[in-house]
């Protein structure tokens, strides 16, 4: 099992995204909000039924470029805390691809920075998709 | 010198591997001409082995076709990221 206590992890477990937001709060009296983005396998894609979708990584590297983009990003917007878990391996639709839980002072610092980080991480972290549909299975490039 | 080259996803698949440790010496050890040469050796990749697509990282941290190349590097191809 992968400490929760890691501010920033790949892992192929499931995350408890009710204990993420606790421990996140837990960091500081001073927080006054907390933004929660969790990304989920859709069952569909570009048209096409997405029966599962296979998430590989560059180990070593996805995990220094995730707690890159949280250090820039607590800078940035002036975080309290930040976690954000990535999960990697066979993920079925329904299930819970990335979690990014941003804590500040105030909730637009919050939004700001969850926001600019699902988008850097779709950028900037090496890990890819391989979607399966009934048709065959495609690598996606795209980040959209 | 030797350079480890990784490669991941679909360029993973296409080359049927996924690392190699590539003897090879140059004058000017650049990244763009360490693709090169991976694309002299694999004809039916060379395209997109020398093409402006992949990303490249050399020891962990992204990479211009122009940074120097040192024996026992490791550079990584790989296509734009897609996670999230």
């Amino acid at each position: 099992m992968v400490p929760v206590g890691d501010k920033t992890r790949v892992q192929c477990e499931p995350f408890d995204t009710a204990a993420e937001l606790v421990r996140v709060k837990s960091a500081s009296r001073c927080i006054g909000g907390v933004v929660l983005f969790v990304g989920v396998v859709r069952d569909f894609s570009q048209g096409h039924g997405v029966t599962k979708i296979l998430f590989e990584h560059f180990p070593g590297m996805a995990e220094a470029k995730l707690a890159e983009l949280r250090d820039v990003a607590i800078n940035r917007f002036g975080l309290i805390d930040l976690v954000i878990v990535h999960r990697v391996g066979e993920l079925a639709p329904g299930d819970d691809i990335v979690l990014i839980a941003a804590a500040a002072e105030h909730r637009a610092a919050a939004f700001d920075g969850c926001s600019w980080c699902i988008d850097e991480l779709k950028k900037a972290v090496p890990i890819w998709k391989k979607e399966h549909t009934p048709d065959g299975a495609v690598w996606l490039e795209a980040h959209p | 010198m030797k350079i480890t080259v990784r490669y991941f996803a679909l360029l993973r698949e296409l080359m049927g591997r996924e690392s190699e440790v590539v003897s090879w010496d140059d004058a000017e050890p650049t990244v763009e001409r360490l693709r090169g040469h991976l694309a002299d050796r694999v004809p039916a990749r060379a395209a997109l082995l020398r093409g402006g697509t992949l990303l490249v990282a050399v020891n962990r941290e992204y990479a211009a076709a122009n940074t120097g190349l040192r024996d026992g590097d490791e550079v990584a191809l790989f296509p734009p990221v897609s996670g999230g």
